[in-house]
Formats: C-alpha cells, structure tokens, sequence
C-alpha cells in the first residue's frame, strides 16, 4: 500500500510528535520502505491459524493478596520530575 | 573468570578493568564509568575476604551493565536523550542477585537508544567501534556490552535480546551471548522494549562462565510475572544424537565465509558422531515481517510512558501540556525510535490491524509450531546468527530495511520464546569474527551452553 504525506501525519499525531516539515517526508520515504517489506506477508496463508500473542508458559500467576513494599518511596519518585507541588507533579495550565 | 581472593584482591582485579576501559576509551564503549563506586565497593568484598566470610561466587568480578539496567549507580540513559537526567532509585532484578554474588559493575555500556538498532549506531552519544576492525560496528543493539567483553575489560557484561541484540554484537566480536528461553531471566528494572519478546541474558568468554551466571540470574521473580519456575539448576542435560541445519532458511543471503564456517562446525560434529538432519522450516521465512509488526507494536504501547512529565528530558520549547508531549517526543526520541513507534502505530490502527498486527501474531503461531516440530526432530538446531560478519560504520544506518536484514536469522527464536546461544566460529579472511547460534527448545538453555563446549577449537 501506498503511505501518503496525510498517512505520516496522522501517525506523527497518534504517536506525540511534532515532526519537523522535512522530517515528515524523510519518515515519509523510510515508513513506506518498511511497508513495503512487512507486506509480504499477504503471501502466507494462514487460514485457519490461531494468533499468538506470548510464549509464556504459564497463565494467571497469583501473588497473595497482600500489601507489597515498594521499591520506591514516593519522595524518590517526585524529585524525578521537573517540578512538584503537595506531592503531585506539577504541569502548564491544560486549559 | 578470575574472582577475587587474599592474594588477588578485587580492588586489583576492578583497577586493572578501569585502567583497560581507559585505554579502550575511543572505542566508546561506555555512557558511564563509575571508578569511585567500583572501588568502594571492591573494598567492601575485600574486607569480607579478610575477615573468611563468603563473598559470593562472583567475588570482586568486574562487569559491565547495558544502559538499558537500572539501578541507583548513575543515570540510565538507554543511550536515549529522551531519559536525560534519569537516576533511578530501584535496581533491577538481574543486577540485585549478581551483585549479591560479590560482582562490581564498573560501568554502563552504548546501545542503539533503546536498543532499537543492530549496530549501535543509533546511539544519541554515538556508535561504538567494533573490537576487531575499528572502521566496523560493534553489532547492536547491546554492542558496547559485547565490545566490553571482547577486549576483555570486563569478564562479562549484561545484555537484553529482544531480535538479536546479544547474539549478533556477540558474533561481530567473538565472544559467547545468550538469548536464554522467554521468561528465564526477570526483566524487572529493564526498559522495555516489546514485552513479549524482550529476554535478559549475557556476553562471556565460555560457557563455564556463562552458565555460572545463568545458575546466579536465572528464576522466578515475583516483581516479574512472566518468569517461569526455578529450572536452570535442575535442568536434566541429555547426551544428544541429533543436530538439525536449517535447509530452506538463508535464501542465498548468507556470506560464504559463514556458510562455510557453518559446514566446518557440521564436520566437526559429523566425526563426534553426531547425525547431522536437514530441516524444512518454510515460516521462518516470514519472521522477520511478523517480527517487523510485532514488535514496533509493542515498542508503540511502551514508548508511549516517555513524554517529559514524570522523568527525564524535556524539551525547552514546550509551552503548554499537549507540547510537553510532542516536543519532547520529538526532541528527545532518535530517527529509528519514530520510525517503530510510528509503524507501531500504523500496524495497529484500525483498518490496518487485521492485515497486519493479527495476520502477523498468526504467522507467529506457524513459526511456534515449526520449532515444536524441529525439537521432535533433533536435539538442537545449529545455523548463522547474521547474514555477514561485523559491516562498516555508516554502511546501513540510513536505510532501514537493510538493517533490519541483520535480524534475518535471530527474530524466529524470540518469536517462539526458543533459548539461543551465539558462539565463536573461526575468522573471516580479513581476520574478523564468524558466529552461529546454537538453538533448543524452550528450558534447554543449560543443555546448549554445555553443548557449546563440544564446538569448542582453537581458532
């Protein structure tokens, strides 16, 4: 299938980029190669084949139900981010 | 590997490493050396020494940590400007159990930014220069972990595997990379990459060494729900009979210097008296497609948690919410950590989804069920782990497809959760190294690394 500018756009927007104009058509000519190579699995039948989404072995591992330590206190975690305030992350107005 | 006692002391054995990353420092194999840390705590394992208490089977073993590890020990990059600034406060499960064995991290190694590459040059501080051809890259994406090893800086390294990032820097420098089975070693403290792929394994120069850290990693961890039972000290090894070559697989691809490499190690078997089988295995053909929408998808959905508001970098230029995201998005992710994350998302949009990410988990089922059936076949399977040995600087980096070709032969075994283990096979002409992958099926990853020792020869 053929990407177009619109196509590269519209996945710049789900993924959070705000591509430079330039870098939306180099993406543009790299994501179509790619496309181009993964599409040849339209050859492989694969009528009547269940998905696999995970090669782990085993299902539903319980733990008790119990209150588990953290590994991080949440002072550890908020003197990670840029700005805080009453032990919240702090961001710009949003509206 | 050489451990500390009262006549070699660890601060020696982490002195002499520090010296030789020093030397080593054009080669870039480091984001991070921490000279005081290591030697602090060598220290304390000589101290234990002194005093006849056990200081662990590791004891005063200098290592090296792909920066994709955390652990309090400096920043954890993942070679990736987008987590700038990054110090965590918890450690990784691999990293708690090796060094409660007595092992010093002297640093943290390159990677393509997180390890989304094949040769380490996807870097935000740079490609690493391969061990034996300076001009050459040192594989990826755990290259400076391999290059570590291979100039012997550090008597192992940690790596993460989720197409081949062990086993082929491994191959490009000559020195044993484990892929074990899904689910071995805990990925807890390790930046994910695609969860259902994503293995934790290591770079030695035996397979002594490699199986004493399997013995030491390898188990249940209740911080990581996908790790299977406690089997690696248990594991029942087999005398095998049967090795399988894959017959249909390279697609004339394959350089000659490793096809023949491959033929030699057949030979070699063949006078042990091993039956060497042929195998169809017609889907693996498709692995590295199916590999190609799997795994962008899920780098899409673990991707997404980086956006400068929690951690790391932000970009300077955001001014409100919604550009806090996308700038630093943009500013902070490399070229191929966009291309993934946007393919990622195509492959699972709607109208895309059946053809792609469900046609894809499909074909994963037949490349599964081709392994099950090579396992009642033979013992172990041997083949390349790369189409050609260690490739120039600059020689791939701008065409994406032509890097993703390196992952040709590695992506099937973490498609179907199978253990891989990358040995040494001989030298090109040129003088550089030649690897193959010794793969078994799920849980025989002790049988393979004992395995690795009838491939064994001076080279």
């Amino acid at each position: 299938m053929e990407i177009k500018r619109e196509d590269i756009i519209h996945l710049a927007e789900l993924s959070d980029f705000s591509l430079a104009e330039e870098e939306i058509d180099k993406l543009g000519a790299d994501l179509q190669g790619i496309i181009k190579y993964i599409s040849q699995l339209d050859e492989l039948d694969v009528s009547g084949v269940e998905p696999t989404y995970q090669v782990f072995e085993m299902e539903n591992v319980w733990r008790p139900d119990e209150v588990v330590q953290q590994d991080a206190s949440r002072e550890q975690l908020l003197a990670l981010t840029k700005e805080s305030k009453d032990n919240q992350i702090k961001v710009p107005k949003v509206l | 590997m050489k451990t500390a006692n009262k006549k070699v002391t660890a601060e020696r054995l982490v002195r002499d490493a520090l010296a030789k990353a020093k030397h080593f420092a054009d080669y870039n194999i480091f984001t991070f050396i921490d000279e005081e840390g290591a030697i602090r705590r060598a220290r304390e394992i000589d101290a234990k020494i002194a005093r006849g208490e056990d200081a662990g089977r590791l004891a005063g073993v200098p290592y090296a940590l792909k920066d994709n590890f955390i652990s309090p020990r400096g920043e954890t990059t993942a070679s990736a400007h987008i987590l700038e600034g990054f110090t965590s406060p918890v450690t990784a499960t691999s990293v708690e159990r090796l060094e409660a064995e007595g092992a010093i991290m002297i640093g943290r190694t390159n990677l393509d930014a997180f390890a989304h590459g094949s040769s380490t040059e996807n870097s935000y501080f740079g490609a690493t220069l391969n061990a034996y051809d300076r001009e050459r890259v040192a594989g990826g994406s755990s290259g400076g972990s391999a290059v570590a090893v291979a100039l012997d800086i550090v008597e192992f390294a940690t790596g993460s595997d989720t197409g081949g990032s062990i086993r082929q820097p491994a191959s490009f420098n000559g020195v044993y990379g484990l892929k074990p089975t899904y689910g071995a070693v805990s990925r807890y403290g390790v930046v994910a990459m695609a969860s259902s792929l994503d293995c934790i394994g290591f770079f030695t120069k035996t397979p002594e060494d490699m199986d004493l850290l399997m013995s030491i990693a390898a188990g249940r961890d209740p911080k990581d729900m996908t790790t299977l039972p406690d089997y690696y000290g248990e594991s029942k090894v087999g005398k095998a009979k049967k090795i399988g070559v894959i017959k249909d697989f390279d697609n004339g691809s394959v350089d000659s210097e490793i096809r023949g490499a491959l033929k030699h190690k057949c030979d070699l078997l063949k006078k042990k008296g091993y039956e060497i089988v042929e195998l169809t295995m017609p889907a693996l053909k498709y692995a590295l497609a199916a590999y190609y929408i799997i795994q962008p998808a899920e780098v899409a959905s673990n991707l997404s948690r980086y956006d400068g508001v929690r951690y790391g970098f932000r970009s300077e230029k955001a001014k409100d919410l919604s550009s806090i995201y996308d700038k630093t998005r943009d500013e902070g992710f490399m070229p191929e950590n966009k291309r993934r994350i946007m393919i990622g998302n195509f492959v699972l949009s709607s109208g895309f989804y059946d053809a792609y990410f469900l046609k894809a988990a499909k074909a994963r089922t037949l490349i599964v069920q081709e392994y099950e059936k090579a396992f009642s076949q033979v013992d172990y399977i041997l083949m390349p782990v790369s189409p050609n040995p260690a490739f120039k600087l600059g020689e791939k980096v701008n065409d994406p497809v032509a890097m993703y070709l390196e992952d040709v032969m590695s992506v099937s075994l973490n498609l179907a959760g199978v253990p891989g283990l990358a040995i040494p096979a001989g030298k090109s002409k040129t003088g550089l190294p030649l690897g193959l992958q010794l793969v078994g099926p799920r849980r025989s990853d002790k049988a393979l690394i004992e395995f690795a020792r009838e491939l064994q020869e001076d080279d």
